[in-house]
This record gives structure tokens, C-alpha cells and sequence, in this order.
């Protein structure tokens, strides 16, 4: 495990840069980037298109920026970046349409799910018997908070929900059922049984093979028709659901590729020693196949956070459709780019967060810890 | 038997194959294998690549399906009954060219894991029974360590020790030095012949000739499908009856 085999690719390179050829400063550039005519023109084009380019960042977002301000005019006046505008606008953008004077909520909901998150995601809270109370607990008090209706708190219902609180259930949602449709949906189309073998296939091809707003359309609009009159599931639910069976279906791929990676005489060892089929998959292959496409699965989820936006198709607002939403105010609707921003820059945190967890987690598999 | 030295396999066969055939597709692997081993017999089969031995030793476990013939193991004959299977992998061991250790669980856990799961064995009585084998193979102080960072003749030992943790009455080996460094081959057939000793039933699949003399109650020639003939070894070594394992026996022997 700890001995990296290098690949042929990276050969060359560890040639390239040789300690023993450390050559002065100089050097290097002439070496590197102004070994010929063509190569020093290509260097000097970069670097004016970089010096451009960061000279206008400098330039638009601070030196000429209006950091704080209530009055748009202000900004208006300025030549650089309104940055006030996420002072003014951050609560509908992050919160959406639920009630402000009930923002509070959101705030405790957000401390706690992170909390949980959190917690959840370190190895040495992996314990049932933790993890378990734990999920009950946050979740009741999740739900609590965003319903309300008792307690004294005000009833809110899901059509108002919105902004990054929306987002959290969202992504949760989609991982929380998806993954294990994913592992059955994989494990179903290696398995000897033909009848399983053809449920998945037929269900991956034919989710695989629709855009997402297709199958959030018909979870919308379609799946309610089939449903006898007067019962009723929540839209929300509907929807975390669809994305979740479409993230399933990608997911149930990459662990496929994994399942393949295993060689048939951990299956064979494992048959000697009369394991059943679950006992094997659960003990033997699982844990290593997830090992090995962890890579791949880090990369669904992370597309996953952000397939969580489509919810604008049934008029609820994440994060990205309320900034939408604000930025139609007449008096700071030119800022919409600060506003666009601001969003960007919250996906980037949590995205950038997961895919630091998932590196973490890959050196913690390295080293034998899991 | 002849030599008295070893324990005497007793009359029943524990193992009885009778007319056993297989096909992959068109290409028969198995032509009519008769083979039947008794209770604390040693059994070396041999032959060239590709002559089926494996596939013979494999279908005993039914890790290949037989698709004509009889195989009986303690009198339970195998079947596509599931239950049938089970009871009779519980009483095989089986030891792989290639070891096929669990690389995500380290040595103990390897050897722990089924008694606890189909022995329903407490955690800590599994790992006593662990560790007593690993010092039978001689490596007790590497259990907390992951396969990959033994050396070959170490991961094959604790695959053997692996097996004995089910307590197996048969042990069969898959060719268990063919994959190993010249230098470790010698640790592993040690452990074979303790192993032998100690009166378990072994049959094998090798081509150390050496270990087959010395082991083996009874060894099995096998080619093109075909078992080619079979004896005690001082009478296959020393007086082969048929040409093929003449041919065969100077070639491997000439080394």
C-alpha cells in the first residue's frame, strides 16, 4: 500500500526535475520558458493576459470597491465592485422565502446539521451507537425547527423553505438514499440472480439515459397522477427522491467499476471459508471496491451538491434561485454579478471542503487507519 | 501403507470422486476422474499446465461445477443445494496459488473473520484460535500487520493458518509454492509436512516432487483431462507404468 509503483508518465517529469541538476534562477527561466522564439512570445502572452487579468481584479474588486453601504446610489458612483450588495441581500439570498423574523432558525438549523456533519464524518465517531441517537436527535430538532408549529413556533411550510438551509436537506437527502440504491443498484448488476441483473440494468439505462429535468418533470407532475385521489406526498420529498435515483444511477456505475476491480479469488478465499453472498459482499468486496472508486464517488457527490439548483423547476428557491429572485430589485439589480459571486463562493466552500474530506479520507485508507 | 512412520489413513474415503467430467463450453477439462481419499490420506496430484488438476481439486469445493459424475464428501454428495454446499465447504480448507488474502483487513482480522461469522465464535475465543495457528505457522508476532507488507512465504503461511482456523478435516492446496520466491518456498512445504503430520487429510496440487517422495500416500498423474495413473510414490518415482508420466517425470526430475 505504501509503496507507489510510478507510473511511465511520470517518469520524464522526475527526469525534468532533477535535485542534482538544480540550476539558478536564471537558468531555470531560460530552461523553462524561454527555451526558443516561440516558447519566450508564448510566455509573454501569458503573462500579460495573467498581469491583465489579476490587474483588473485588484483593480475592480478592492481598490475601487464599495464595501459597505445601504444607499445603491453609493455604488452606482463607483467604478469597481458593490460588495455591499451581499451585506444588503444576504439574508434573502441564503434563506429564500422563509419568513424573516424566523431566520434565527435557519441559523441554529444550519449549527446544527454542520455539527452533526461533522461529527459524522470523523472516524472516531464512527460508532452505531452513536451515530444513530445522534441522526435521531438532529434530524427531530431539523425538522422542528424548519416546520415548526409547536413549541410556540410558527408553522412554515415547505413551499416557503429556500436558500442554503434548502440546499443542506437537499444534498443530505440525495446522498442518504442514494448511495445505498447505488451500492444495491451495482451489486444487483454483477449478481447471479437473472432477475436482479435485469432490474438494474434496465433501471440505470434508463434513468442514465434522460436528463435529470426529465425525471424531476415526471416526479413533479407525472408521479402525482398515478397516485389514488386524495393521497398526497410532499413536493419536496418528490424531489429530493428523483435527484437522488438519478445520483444513484451514476453512482451505481462507479461502484460497478470498483466490484470489477476486485479479483475473483477474494471471491474464491471467501467461498472457502463458506461466507454467504452478504457476508462476503458486506466484509469482503464493499470495503474494498468503495476504496477504489472513492475518487469517482467524491466526484458524484460533489456534482450531486450542486444538481440540488434544478429544485427551481417546482418554484422553490435554494440558494441559487433566490439570488436569482433578489437580484430583480430595481435599485441593486446591477450588482447581480457581486451577488453571483457570493453564491459561487459558497459552493466553491463546500465543494472544496468535501473534496479536502475525501483527500483526507484516501491518506487515512493509505495508511491502513480505515 | 507402507511407511508405518505416518499415521495410517483409515478405510473410508472421506473424498469420493467417481467418473467426474467437466466442459468449459466444447473444451472438455475433465475426462472421467476417479479419485477417492481416505481419512488422514495425503494425496499429491501432478502434471503438466493445463491438465486439469486444479479444476479437480477445485471442484471438491465446488468453486467449479462438475457437469457429470459424482462427488461425495463424508458421505453428503455435491450438489447445486446451497445447503449441501455449505455443509461441505465447512469441512474444506482451502490454500491458493496466489493466497488471496483479505488486503483491507490485517492478519488477525483475516484469520478471525470466519469463525466469527459462520462459527458464530465471540471476538475474543476467534482471536485465541487465531493466534494459537499463527504460532503453529511460525508468525505470531506479525498479526497486527496487512498482508501486503509480508513477504510471500509469510502471506502464504497465514493463509494456511486462516484455513485452519475453520478446522477443517480436509485441507486442499492450489499449487500454495508455484507463485513464491525460490528462497520461500522451503518455509511453506515445512509447514505443509507439519500439517501432514499432525494427521490431516491433504490433497495437493505441486510440482515439488521432493514433497510429494516424502509426504505423499498416494500421488495422482493427471494429462489433458486424464487422470494418467496414480500409486504410492515409491512405485510412481521409481517404476512409472506409463509413457506420459515417464515423458513428464524427466523433464521436471532432470532439474
Amino acid at each position: 500500500m505504501s509503496s507507489v509503483p510510478s507510473s511511465p508518465l511520470a517518469a520524464p517529469a522526475a527526469a525534468a526535475y532533477d535535485p542534482d541538476a538544480r540550476l539558478s534562477a536564471l537558468a531555470w527561466l531560460r530552461a523553462n520558458l524561454f527555451s526558443s522564439v516561440w516558447q519566450s512570445l508564448l510566455t509573454l502572452a501569458v503573462a500579460f493576459v495573467l498581469i491583465r487579468f489579476f490587474w483588473f481584479v485588484l483593480d475592480w474588486g478592492v481598490v475601487n470597491a464599495v464595501f459597505y453601504t445601504t444607499d445603491p446610489d453609493v455604488c452606482r458612483a463607483a467604478t469597481g465592485a458593490c460588495w455591499a450588495v451581499i451585506a444588503e441581500k444576504h439574508r434573502p439570498m441564503l434563506f429564500g422565502l422563509y419568513p424573516y423574523d424566523e431566520h434565527w432558525r435557519l441559523v441554529l438549523m444550519m449549527a446544527i446539521y454542520l455539527g452533526t456533519v461533522v461529527l459524522s464524518l470523523w472516524p472516531r465517531c464512527w460508532n452505531l451507537r452513536f451515530l444513530v441517537p445522534l441522526w435521531i436527535v438532529s434530524s427531530l430538532s431539523i425538522g422542528v425547527l424548519m416546520f415548526g408549529g409547536v413549541l410556540g413556533l410558527r408553522y412554515v411550510p415547505t413551499s416557503e423553505w429556500g436558500g442554503l438551509p434548502l440546499t443542506m436537506l437537499l444534498f443530505t437527502g440525495t446522498v442518504l438514499i442514494g448511495m445505498p440504491v447505488a451500492v444495491l443498484l451495482a451489486l444487483g448488476r454483477r449478481a447471479p440472480l437473472p432477475v436482479a441483473r435485469g432490474v438494474s440494468v434496465v433501471f440505470i439505462e434508463a434513468l442514465r439515459g434522460v436528463p435529470l429535468i426529465t425525471i424531476l418533470f415526471v416526479a413533479v407532475n407525472v408521479f402525482p397522477l398515478f397516485l389514488p385521489a386524495g393521497v398526497e406526498v410532499n413536493k419536496l420529498l418528490r424531489i429530493t427522491v428523483g435527484i437522488a435515483i438519478f445520483f444513484a444511477c451514476y453512482q451505481a456505475e462507479v461502484i460497478r467499476g470498483g466490484l470489477q476491480a476486485i479479483p475473483r479469488g477474494q471471491y474464491e478465499a471467501a467461498a472457502s471459508l463458506s461466507l454467504s453472498y452478504w457476508q462476503t459482499t458486506r466484509r469482503i468486496i464493499l470495503p474494498q471496491a468503495l476504496r477504489i472508486s472513492l475518487p469517482a464517488i467524491t466526484n458524484h457527490i460533489i456534482a450531486a451538491m450542486k444538481n440540488t439548483s434544478f429544485v427551481i423547476i417546482i418554484g422553490l428557491f435554494d440558494i441559487l434561485t433566490a439570488t436569482t429572485a433578489v437580484m430583480q430589485d430595481p435599485l441593486w439589480r446591477k450588482f447581480y454579478i457581486e451577488a453571483y459571486l457570493f453564491v459561487a463562493a459558497v459552493y466553491l466552500f463546500f465543494g472544496y471542503a468535501l473534496s479536502l474530506y475525501a483527500r483526507q479520507v484516501e491518506k487515512w485508507i493509505a495508511s491502513g487507519r480505515i | 501403507m507402507t511407511q508405518s512412520a505416518k499415521p495410517g489413513p483409515s478405510a473410508d474415503p472421506v473424498i469420493r470422486m467417481s467418473h467426474v467430467s467437466k466442459w468449459y463450453g466444447h473444451f472438455q477439462v475433465l475426462h472421467d476422474v476417479s479419485l477417492d481419499v481416505r481419512k488422514g490420506e495425503r494425496v499429491v496430484v501432478c502434471g503438466p499446465s493445463g491438465s486439469g488438476k486444479s479444476t479437480l481439486i477445485r471442484c471438491i469445493n465446488r468453486l467449479e461445477v462438475h457437469q457429470s459424475g459424482q462427488i461425495f464428501v463424508k458421505g453428503l454428495e455435491m450438489t447445486d443445494n446451497v445447503k449441501n454446499i455449505d455443509t461441505i465447504r465447512r469441512h474444506i480448507g482451502m490454500v491458493f496459488q496466489n493466497f488471496n488474502l483479505f488486503p483491507h483487513l490485517t492478519v488477525l482480522e483475516n484469520l478471525t473473520l470466519g469463525p466469527m461469522l459462520t462459527r458464530q465464535m465471540k471476538k475474543s475465543a476467534a482471536e485465541d484460535l487465531a493466534m494459537h495457528f499463527l504460532r503453529k505457522v511460525r508468525i505470531p508476532e506479525q498479526s497486527g500487520k496487512y498482508p501486503l507488507q509480508l513477504s510471500g512465504g509469510q502471506q502464504q503461511r497465514v493463509a494456511i493458518a486462516r484455513s485452519l482456523c475453520m478446522e477443517p478435516e480436509i485441507m486442499l492446496f492450489d499449487e500454495p509454492t508455484s507463485a513464491l520466491d525460490p528462497e520461500m518456498i522451503k518455509e511453506v512445504l515445512d509447514t505443509m509436512i507439519e500439517l501432514a503430520e499432525s494427521g490431516m487429510t491433504m490433497i495437493v496440487v505441486t510440482h515439488e516432487m521432493g514433497f510429494a517422495r516424502t509426504v505423499a500416500d498416494n500421488v495422482v498423474f493427471m494429462a489433458d483431462g486424464r487422470k494418467v495413473e496414480s500409486g504410492p510414490p515409491e512405485e510412481f518415482f521409481g517404476n512409472p507404468r506409463e509413457e506420459r508420466t515417464r515423458a513428464f517425470l524427466d523433464q521436471i526430475l532432470k532439474h
